[in-house]
């Protein structure tokens, strides 16, 4: 079954990097303004871009052949492994993705067991003790979801940063470095997924083999862990698994708030600026990375159930 | 129970390794000065950010710019200019050795000189016949046509002297190897780089051993990073928050008004704005003074000439002039505007509709921008503002398709202000970044200004250009700009370059 689920993706893998690859390459292609323009803004800065700035990028890029003839030419040497060199910089694409993609894989992996961390105690005890707690819980989450990304940072710039001196502010030279990106991003995801924990374990506590499992003379520790945490567990890693789909968008806040030199904010720059390559290659793993991501969710979703069909 | 403790063990190793991996061996906080400003950089190359490299001191310009805007010795000591402004010479300093221990050498000059002008820069927009070597070992540049900034040019950032091997096969930088008081050990574009004290620098050898440069977009991180002391140095502090930080005891403030101006480009061939009086009354419109006061917080950065009394050449001796609606909207009476019932202004029953541009790049042009626009709605002039990328600016101008544009314009950018006066007025198309289909004959006046040798008169040509640019505004400037800094006070002896060229590293010392 795990080898079925292997080749799937696969495919769904190989489809996705043309897919994607292409979509950004049209995509930019169709954006209004002269890329000579934004390429050389983002190598000379404002006080260095202008008609002659642009001429030289025009030229040195050879920017106005044909786009076709460039698309198949990125596709050829994609097939070989090569993603080109960045148009600003002139650095490999690769060398560059490898450093940003590494600093935001960290950063969403640390995110995710952060917000694991609080959505699993808040969201069990939202479904254990409801009253009070799950009012108090769901208008919280409610709250922290409706606040936009960049102000739960400066909020946690302001309590740990500024008033507990604890952590620095911006940077990536070490761990310490990481706490309050991470702490931010986990406590925004943990603003859903606690929610999902809260429904999955009531949807769980209420169904008849965890009623029987408490009738026949189980503990309520030994019901929960024996009958209570794999079930509720597939829609939670089903829903952490789609909701890294959409850390992209506000990794690009946190990143550019904490100087945390990720994907996020190298993408976004790279729209800026045009630069094709770069934004073709984040892009393209980004998406291989949520082909994985689902792959492996779906994989783990098999192995704390494997009743189940595996989803496509 | 055992494999989670795996797991969040091997978390942690990773954490702890990237940790160990990202950190300099012997750069601390005690011995490291950290700045922090807004701008990236993405590539080593001299031309492209090569301001960040020259303000971190690991590079070096033949000619040195000092704080009254003069030239003065950098790699080369002595320079002269014979036959009639055409042969330049660069006698050069001796025992200057570059961070990897080779000497400086006339032909390493050479070599680096034609790299620049390959490049974009001012360098390429000069008439160089040749670049050589003479038999007294002095670097010569020859000119097609006298080139009266050429001193200026080889002071700017991308004509820096780099040694040749830190370059690829293909010319391109893979190491920056420069002459300056620092030199680099860590690059991690686009945002971190640390550079370490060269013991063998040829002059002053810096008192702080390591600084690092962190790119900051936000303004609120860096206004955080300066209150919290992560940064010692922080650069282009947002105005507004200036006052809460002058309130820190360990803090020191320091503001500078740069030769850079906050101005708007006008297109003078808009059916609205082709009329000098048109552009003047808006200019009437502004209220400077509260631009300056409310949104700048620097009283007195008001102005309304294009220079700033710093450059007298081309500084007028007028006080400014106030604020006069009733004035602006008499003079766009004349031109047939009237105001309808809503008292927007109309003429032939249509209504005046502008769109002023601008760019993200500095906290203050979009405040401004939208004071600008209510102080002409109170003229009975709708302006849509639109913030968009700096290469808008030129795009627009080539196309033509830009109306108003508001922007922080350097004249500093090359010492001579007469290099970017000429880029930017100087011909009948103007410039990217000055005057927009403005016809006048100050065109001429700033073309002879190259071949003038005469002190006397060149400031008569100086003041004459500066007057008819402030008398039809085909730029209407608002403010001078103002850079403010927060340094901690452990650091002392900073200062700052009002050419934003160096940050005189090598002459800070930690507080004792």
């Amino acid at each position: 079954m795990i080898r079925q689920i292997i080749m799937r993706r696969l495919v769904q893998l190989v489809a996705v990097c043309w897919g994607v690859g292409t979509l950004t390459y049209l995509l930019v292609k169709a954006l209004p303004g002269d890329m000579a323009y934004r390429i050389a803004a983002s190598r000379y800065g404002a006080d260095g871009v202008d008609a002659t700035a642009a001429e030289l990028v025009r030229q040195e890029l050879d920017l106005d052949a044909g786009g076709f003839s460039a698309y198949v030419d990125w596709l050829l040497a994609l097939v070989k492994g090569d993603f080109g060199n960045s148009l600003v910089s002139g650095l490999p694409v690769i060398d560059s993705l490898a450093s940003m993609l590494g600093h935001s894989v960290l950063l969403a992996v640390v995110g995710l067991v952060v917000s694991a961390a609080i959505a699993f105690p808040v969201g069990l005890m939202s479904a254990t003790r409801g009253g009070l707690w799950d009012k108090c819980s769901l208008v919280i989450s409610t709250l922290v979801r409706a606040t936009p990304i960049f102000v739960l940072g400066v909020i946690s710039l302001i309590i740990f940063a500024l008033e507990l001196p604890w952590f620095p502010v911006a940077g990536a030279e070490s761990a310490q470095y990481l706490v309050l990106p991470a702490l931010t991003l986990g406590v925004s995801l943990a603003a859903v997924s606690n929610r999902i924990v809260c429904s999955s374990a009531r949807t769980v506590f209420a169904s008849p083999y965890y009623q029987f499992a408490r009738t026949k003379g189980l503990s309520a520790w030994r019901t929960f862990f024996r009958h209570g945490v794999r079930n509720l567990a597939v829609p939670v890693v089903a829903f952490m698994g789609i909701q890294l789909v959409t850390v992209v968008e506000g990794m690009v806040m946190i990143e550019s708030l904490f100087s945390w030199p990720g994907i996020g904010h190298g993408l976004a720059h790279a729209v800026f600026a045009r630069d094709i390559p770069i934004i073709q290659g984040a892009a393209l793993l980004m998406g291989a990375l949520f082909v994985v991501l689902n792959l492996v969710v779906d994989v783990l979703c098999y192995l704390l159930d494997p009743r189940g069909e595996v989803v496509a | 129970m055992d494999r989670l403790l795996l797991q969040t063990l091997f978390i942690f190793t990773m954490l702890w390794s990237f940790s160990a991996q990202a950190v300099s061996d012997t750069a601390n906080k005690s011995n490291t000065v950290r700045i922090t400003s807004p701008f990236e950089f993405t590539s080593l190359d001299p031309s492209q950010q090569g301001y960040l490299f020259t303000r971190m001191q690991v590079i070096e310009t033949l000619l040195n710019v000092n704080e009254q805007g003069s030239l003065v010795a950098g790699l080369a000591t002595q320079w002269s200019i014979n036959d009639q402004g055409r042969v330049w010479r660069f006698e050069l300093r001796p025992d200057v050795r570059f961070h990897n221990g080779t000497a400086l050498t006339a032909e390493g000059v050479v070599n680096s000189l034609r790299r620049a002008q390959e490049r974009q820069g001012p360098f390429n927009k000069v008439p160089v016949k040749d670049i050589r070597v003479d038999e007294q070992n002095q670097v010569i540049i020859e000119l097609e046509r006298p080139y009266r900034t050429l001193g200026a040019v080889v002071a700017h950032y991308s004509t820096a002297i780099i040694a040749p091997a830190g370059l690829d096969d293909k010319g391109q930088v893979t190491q920056l190897v420069g002459t300056g008081p620092y030199q680099m050990v860590s690059f991690e574009p686009p945002h971190a780089f640390q550079v370490q004290r060269f013991d063998s620098y040829w002059g002053q050898v810096a008192s702080i051993e390591y600084a690092t440069y962190l790119t900051s977009h936000r303004a609120e991180s860096r206004v955080l990073q300066a209150r919290t002391g992560q940064a010692d140095v922080v650069f282009n502090l947002d105005p507004a928050s200036v006052m809460q930080l002058k309130r820190l005891p360990s803090v020191q403030l320091e503001s500078l008004n740069l030769p850079r101006t906050l101005m708007v480009k006008v297109n003078s061939q808009h059916p609205f704005l082709n009329e000098p009086n048109a552009r003047r009354a808006l200019s009437l419109a502004i209220n400077r003074v509260g631009i300056a006061q409310a949104i700048l917080r620097t009283p007195g950065a008001e102005t309304d000439q294009l220079l700033p009394a710093s450059m007298p050449l081309w500084h007028l001796d007028r006080e400014l002039e106030p604020s006069d609606l009733t004035h602006a909207k008499a003079l766009l009476g004349q031109l047939g505007w009237v105001a309808d019932d809503e008292g927007m202004l109309v003429r032939d029953g249509k209504p005046v509709s502008l769109r002023l541009i601008t760019y993200a790049d500095r906290p203050e042009l979009t405040t401004v921008a939208t004071a600008l626009q209510d102080q002409w709605k109170q003229l009975g002039i709708q302006v849509s503002v639109d913030i968009t990328n700096s290469s808008s600016i030129p795009a627009g101008h080539q196309d033509g398709t830009l109306e108003m544009a508001l922007i922080a314009r350097n004249y500093g950018f090359i010492a001579d202000p007469l290099e970017v006066i000429r880029l930017d007025f100087g011909s009948e198309q103007g410039g990217d970044w000055g005057a927009m289909g403005w016809d006048s004959e100050t065109q001429k006046d700033i073309e002879q200004m190259s071949d003038v040798n005469d002190p006397q008169r060149y400031k008569a040509l100086a003041q004459k250009v500066a007057s008819a640019i402030y008398d039809e505004r085909p730029v209407i400037p608002v403010a001078a700009y103002t850079q403010h800094v927060a340094v901690q006070k452990r650091v002392k002896g900073f200062k700052l370059d009002p050419y934003e060229r160096t940050f005189y590293i090598n002459e800070w010392e930690w507080a004792k």
